[in-house]
C-alpha cells in the first residue's frame, strides 16, 4: 500500500483553522466568517485533490496513512477511503462552506465560537468517514458530538437545551454499548491472532469467525449505536426535537451529514464484520426500515410546522437507506449510497429553504404562510425544484436513489419477498402527498397573510449562491448518475463479496 | 522480585519531605513572613519530588530488610500525589485568604499528608501501610476543619474522623487476623505462601475487613456515606486534594495487596468482592449526582461514581486493569484539581456561590473559566479526546479481557448517566444567561493550576502512550 498524507492534511485543515479562529478577536466577526468560509474551501480543494487521486476501478483501500499511536494497544492512526468513503467527504466538505455562507446573517452572537464549533464539527465527521481504525473511528465518532451540542445548545430555538442534551445522552448511549464491543473485539482477535488490534481490516478476517451467539451480540451493539445515528424507528425521538431546536445551519450539517455517519456505519461495519447476524437479521432490519418509511411520512404529512415536516421526511428518507443497505445487493446498495448523497443535498436544500423564510417572517407555520409564490417568484422556484427532488421526481436526483432500491430489494435474496418493495414504495406516495401539500399551502393562492407582504422579500444572491451549486448536482444525478455510481461500484461490490464469501448459499 | 540492596538515594523524595516539614515548621515559628515563604516553598519541594520520582521509575529496590519499595510503581504514584499537592497549592495561594485560614500549618499538613501518601505507595509491609495511612488521614482529618470557627468545616472534620476511625478499626482488626493467621506481616511472606493460607478462613477474613476499611478510603459504596458531607463541608481545595491524591494513595495501596495473581487465581471472593462495590459505586455515585445542584457535593458523588470504575479495574486483576487504574488515577488528579479550582475561584464568602445557578451565562464573564470547566466536565465525564476517556477505556478493557462483560457493560451504562450531571453544568455555563452578577476572583496561582490541568487533560488525551508506557513497564 503507497502512503499518501491527502487525506492528513485535509483532517489536519479544519482542525487548524478552529484552532487558529480562537485567536481573532470576537468583534472582528466579518473577518472570522471570512475565515471560515475560506478554511472549509480550502478543505473542499483538498477533498477534490483526493478525489483525483482515487482510483475508482481499485477496491481496496486508498490513499492510506498509518502511523503508530498507541502502541501498547496497538492502536494506529490509519485513515483511508474507498468509493463510499470518498464521495461522503466530498459530500461533507460540499455542505460545509455552504452551511457557512447560509449563516451569514442568521447567526449574530458568538461568531467565533460558532466558527471554532463549524470547523471541529467538520473534522470530526472527515474523520469519521475516513477512518480505518475502529478505534479511531470510536473518538471521531464520539468527539463531534461536542461541537454539535454547542450548536444545537447555544445558537438553537427556545428548547435548544432539552433538545442538545437528549441529541448528546441518546448517541452517547448506542457508542458506549459500541466502545465495549470495540475492545471486545480487540481482546478476541487477540485469542486469535495472538496481538490485540483494532485494524479494520484486520478485523474483517476476525469477524465472520465469531461464534454466531456471541457475534449478534456484537452486531447488536454496533447496529444499535448506528441505528441511533440514522435514526432508525424507534430509536428515532431525538431527531425531531434536535432537527427543529438547531439553528439551520445545525439542522443542515445534522440532515446532510450527521445522519449519513449512521448508515455509513452499517456499510462499512456492521455487514463485514457480522456478515451472519446482519443476513440473519436482514428481515427484521428492514422491517423496522419500512415502518419508518410509512410512519415518517405518516407523521410528516399531520406536522403544522415546516421544520418538523422536514425532519421527519428524513426519518423516511433514511428508511430507505437502511432498506437498501440491508436488501444486500449491488443495485440495492448503490441505490442506498447514492440516496444518503441525495437526502444530504435536497434536505440539506430545503432546510435552507426553510431557514430562508424564518429569517424573515421567524415563523415556521405552514398557516402562517400561503400564496407567496406572488411575492417571492424566485424563492417559490427553489422551493419546488428542492421539493421535487425530495419526492423522487424523475430526472432529479431523489428518483435515481429510490428507484435503484426498489429494484435491488424486490430481487433480493436476503428478504426473499416482494412485500418489503411493496410497502416502501407506499412511501414514495406519501412522500409526493406530504411535500406537495405542503407546498401548495405555502405558495399557491391568494396571499392570506398581509404581515407577508412588508416581511416576505426574495432570495438575495447570497443565498442564490448556497442554493445553485445544490441544484447543480440534484439535476446532474438525476440525469447522469454514473459520475457517482461508478464511483462507488467496486466498493459496494467488494463489500458484498466479503459478505457472501461467509455465507455462499445465501447470496449469489 | 526485586532484590535486597543500599540505593538509598531512591528514597530522597521522602527525606526532602521530611525535612521540608521540618523547615516548614521553623519557617512558620521564626519569620513574619512565613505566608509568603511557604506556599512557594512546599510548591517547590512538590515539584522537585514529583519530577525526582518520574526520573527513577526504571529502578526497583527493596529497601530496610523488605519492609519498602522503592522506585517502578511507588515512582509513579510518588508523581501522582506530588503534581496533585502542587496543583493544590497554586490553587490556594489566594484561596485561602477569602476563606480565611491564612495559617501557615495549612502547607505544613498538607506537606505530611503528602509524605503519609508516598509511604504508603512505596509500603512492602502492612505495618508500613498502617503507618503512612494514619500519617495521611489525620492530616485530612485536621485539614478539612481548618476554619475552626465555620459549622461546616467542624462539621465534616468530626464526620470524617469518626467515620475514618472506625474504618481504621477494621483495617487493624484485618491486619490483627492477617498477623494471626500468617505469622508474618510482610507482603512477600504472606504472598510466597498464599496458596497456604487461603485456605484459612481467618486469613480470608482478615483481607476481606483489610479491603473493607480501603474501600472507606477510596469512598466506595456502600462504605460512601461520610464522602458527600465530607467534600461539601471541607475548604474546596482540600476537598480537591482529598478526592484525588487521598484516592490514589488508598488505590496504592490495593494494588500493592493485589499484586500477586494468586490473589486471583485461588478463592473466587475477592475479585466478588471488588466486582459487587465496583457495581454499587458507579451506579450509586451515577444517580444520585443527578440530585444535586451543589457543585462540591455533585463532584462528591462523582468521585463515588469514579471509585467505582476503577474498582472494575480491581476486580479484573490483570496487568492491563492496573495500568489502567493508575493512567485513570493520574487523569483523574488533573481533572478533579482542575474542577475544584474553577469552583473554589467562583466560590464566594462563606461558602456561597457553589450552586449551579452561579454557573449561569459564566461563559460571557470569563471565557477561560468557562471553556476550563467545560473541559474538565466533558473529561469526567469521559468523552474523547480527553484523559478520562483513557482511563475508563484501559480498565474496561481489563474487564473484558477477564470476561467481566457484563461489568464493563454496567460501567458504560452509569457513564451514561454520569454524562447527564456533567452536561448540566456546561448547559449552565454556554446555554443559560446570567442570574446573577458577581466578581470573580482574580487569582494567578489559581489560573496557572486551571491552565496546566487542562493542558495535561488534554495531552494525555491526544498521547496517552506517553503516560501508559512508563506505567506499563513498571507494572509486573
Amino acid at each position: 500500500m503507497m502512503t499518501n498524507e491527502i487525506l492528513t492534511y485535509l483532517l489536519l485543515i479544519p482542525i487548524l483553522g478552529s484552532v487558529l479562529v480562537l485567536f481573532f478577536k470576537n468583534e472582528q466577526v466579518k473577518l472570522i466568517r471570512w475565515f471560515g468560509l475560506v478554511v472549509s474551501l480550502i478543505a473542499f480543494l483538498i477533498s477534490l485533490i483526493a478525489y483525483q487521486k482515487f482510483d475508482s476501478s481499485n477496491s481496496a483501500f486508498q490513499l492510506t496513512h498509518q502511523i503508530v499511536w498507541i502502541k501498547s494497544l496497538n492502536v494506529s492512526y490509519f485513515v483511508g477511503v474507498d468509493g463510499i468513503s470518498l464521495i461522503l467527504v466530498l459530500l461533507t466538505t460540499f455542505i460545509t462552506p455552504l452551511t457557512f455562507l447560509s449563516t451569514w446573517k442568521a447567526i449574530e452572537k458568538n461568531v467565533r465560537m460558532f466558527t471554532f464549533s463549524l470547523l471541529f464539527l467538520e473534522a470530526g465527521m472527515i474523520g469519521v468517514f475516513i477512518s480505518l481504525d475502529v478505534f479511531l473511528f470510536y473518538i471521531f465518532w464520539e468527539a463531534m458530538l461536542i461541537p454539535m451540542y454547542f450548536i444545537i445548545g447555544i445558537w438553537g430555538g427556545e428548547r435548544r437545551i432539552y433538545a442538545a442534551v437528549k441529541f448528546f445522552i441518546f448517541t452517547m448511549f448506542g457508542s458506549l454499548l459500541m466502545l465495549v464491543a470495540i475492545i471486545w473485539l480487540a481482546v478476541y482477535s487477540s485469542n486469535i491472532n495472538g496481538f490485540f488490534t483494532t485494524n479494520l481490516i484486520e478485523l474483517y478476517k476476525v469477524g465472520p469467525t465469531i461464534p454466531a451467539q456471541i457475534q449478534a451480540w456484537m452486531f447488536g451493539a454496533f447496529f444499535l449505536s448506528f441505528a441511533i445515528k440514522v435514526p432508525i424507528f424507534p430509536l428515532h425521538t431525538w431527531l425531531p426535537d434536535a432537527h427543529v431546536e438547531a439553528p439551520t445551519a445545525g439542522s443542515v450539517i445534522l440532515a446532510g451529514v450527521l445522519l449519513k455517519m449512521g448508515t455509513y456505519g452499517l456499510v462499512r461495519f456492521c455487514l463485514p464484520l457480522f456478515p451472519q447476524s446482519a443476513i440473519h437479521y436482514a428481515p427484521i432490519i428492514s422491517v423496522l426500515a419500512i415502518i419508518g418509511i410509512i410512519y415518517g411520512a405518516l407523521v410528516s404529512m399531520v406536522q403544522t410546522d415546516m421544520k418538523k415536516l422536514v425532519a421527519y421526511s428524513s426519518v423516511s428518507h433514511l428508511g430507505f437507506v437502511v432498506l437498501g443497505i440491508f436488501a444486500m445487493t449491488v443495485e440495492s446498495m448503490q441505490g442506498a449510497v447514492i440516496q444518503m448523497i441525495n437526502h444530504g443535498l435536497s434536505t440539506g436544500a430545503l432546510f435552507l429553504l426553510v431557514g430562508v423564510v424564518y429569517e424573515r417572517t421567524h415563523k415556521r407555520e405552514i398557516a402562517f404562510y400561503g400564496g407567496i409564490a406572488k411575492l417571492v417568484p424566485l424563492y417559490s422556484t427553489a422551493l419546488m425544484i428542492a421539493m421535487l427532488s425530495s419526492v423522487g421526481l424523475p430526472g432529479l436526483n431523489g428518483f435515481i436513489g429510490e428507484f435503484l432500491i426498489l429494484i435491488g430489494s424486490f430481487k433480493s435474496p436476503v428478504l426473499n419477498s416482494f412485500w418489503f418493495t411493496a410497502f416502501a414504495a407506499t412511501g414514495v406516495i406519501f412522500a409526493a402527498v406530504y411535500l406537495l401539500w405542503m407546498y401548495q399551502r405555502v405558495v399557491f393562492g391568494k396571499v392570506t397573510n398581509p404581515e407577508l407582504e412588508h416581511e416576505l422579500t426574495d432570495l438575495n444572491a447570497r443565498e442564490f449562491i448556497v442554493l445553485i451549486p445544490i441544484f447543480i448536482f440534484i439535476v446532474w444525478i438525476g440525469i447522469y448518475p454514473s459520475t457517482f455510481l461508478n464511483m462507488t461500484e467496486v466498493s459496494v461490490k467488494s463489500i458484498l463479496q466479503q459478505i457472501s464469501q461467509t455465507s455462499v448459499n445465501i447470496l449469489k | 522480585m526485586p532484590s535486597n540492596n543500599y540505593e538509598y538515594y531512591l528514597l530522597l523524595p521522602q527525606i526532602i519531605l521530611g525535612v521540608g516539614i521540618i523547615l516548614s515548621i521553623v519557617i512558620e515559628i521564626t519569620t513574619k513572613k512565613s505566608e509568603e515563604i511557604l506556599p512557594w516553598f512546599s510548591a517547590l519541594i512538590f515539584l522537585f519530588t514529583g519530577i525526582y520520582s518520574l526520573m527513577n521509575i526504571d529502578k526497583n529496590f527493596l529497601l530496610f530488610g523488605g519492609m519498602v519499595e522503592v522506585g517502578g510503581k511507588a515512582s509513579i504514584f510518588n508523581f501522582i500525589f506530588n503534581i496533585g499537592a502542587f496543583l493544590t497549592i497554586l490553587a490556594s495561594t489566594d484561596y485561602i485568604k477569602k476563606y480565611g485560614i491564612y495559617y501557615g500549618e495549612y502547607y505544613i499538613l498538607i506537606q505530611s499528608s503528602v509524605l503519609g501518601m508516598m509511604v504508603m505507595a512505596m509500603a512492602h509491609d502492612i505495618l508500613i501501610i498502617f503507618i503512612g495511612l494514619e500519617l495521611m488521614s489525620i492530616c485530612f482529618y485536621v485539614l478539612a476543619g481548618i476554619s475552626r470557627k465555620r459549622f461546616s468545616n467542624n462539621e465534616a472534620s468530626l464526620k470524617y474522623f469518626l467515620l475514618g476511625s472506625f474504618a481504621t478499626g477494621f483495617i487493624v482488626y484485618g491486619i490483627a487476623l492477617i498477623y494471626g493467621s500468617t505469622g508474618s506481616t510482610s507482603i512477600q511472606i504472606i504472598f510466597e505462601n498464599f496458596t497456604q493460607y487461603i485456605s484459612n478462613i481467618l486469613f480470608v477474613v482478615g483481607m476481606l475487613l483489610f479491603f473493607v476499611g480501603f474501600s472507606f478510603k477510596i469512598a466506595a459504596v456502600p462504605f460512601h456515606m461520610w464522602v458527600p458531607d465530607v467534600y461539601q463541608g471541607s475548604p474546596t481545595s482540600i476537598s480537591g486534594l482529598m478526592s484525588t491524591t487521598g484516592k490514589a494513595a488508598a488505590f496504592s495501596v490495593l494494588l500493592i495487596m493485589l499484586g500477586s495473581s494468586l490473589v486471583y487465581s485461588s478463592p473466587i471472593v475477592f475479585r466478588n468482592y471488588f466486582a459487587v462495590i465496583a457495581l454499587l459505586s458507579t451506579i450509586v455515585g451515577s444517580i444520585v449526582a443527578i440530585a444535586q445542584t451543589n457543585l462540591k457535593r455533585m463532584l462528591a458523588y462523582s468521585s463515588i461514581a469514579h471509585a467505582g470504575y476503577m474498582a472494575i479495574g480491581l476486580a479484573a486483576g490483570n496487568k492491563y486493569s492496573f495500568a489502567g487504574i493508575i493512567f485513570y488515577l493520574a487523569a483523574y488528579v488533573f481533572m478533579n484539581i482542575g474542577a475544584f479550582t474553577v469552583i473554589s475561584l467562583i466560590e464566594g464568602e462563606n461558602e456561597t456561590r457553589l450552586d449551579l445557578d452561579s454557573y449561569a451565562g459564566l461563559h460571557s464573564k470569563n471565557p477561560f473559566l468557562a471553556a476550563m470547566m467545560s473541559l474538565f466536565m466533558f473529561a469526567l465525564a469521559g468523552i474523547p479526546p480527553m484523559a478520562g476517556f483513557f482511563g475508563k477505556y484501559y480498565v474496561f478493557f481489563g474487564a473484558i479481557q477477564e470476561d467481566l462483560t457484563w461489568l464493563a457493560i454496567i460501567g458504560v451504562l452509569s457513564s451514561v448517566i454520569s454524562v447527564y450531571f456533567y452536561l448540566r453544568v456546561v448547559v449552565y455555563i454556554y446555554f443559560m444567561n446570567a442570574k446573577e452578577s458577581f466578581e470573580i476572583q482574580k487569582s494567578f496561582g489559581s489560573n496557572l493550576a486551571i491552565a496546566i490541568s487542562g493542558l495535561i487533560v488534554l495531552f494525555l488525551g491526544f498521547f496517552p502512550d506517553t503516560l501508559l508506557n512508563l506505567i506499563v513497564s513498571v507494572i509486573k
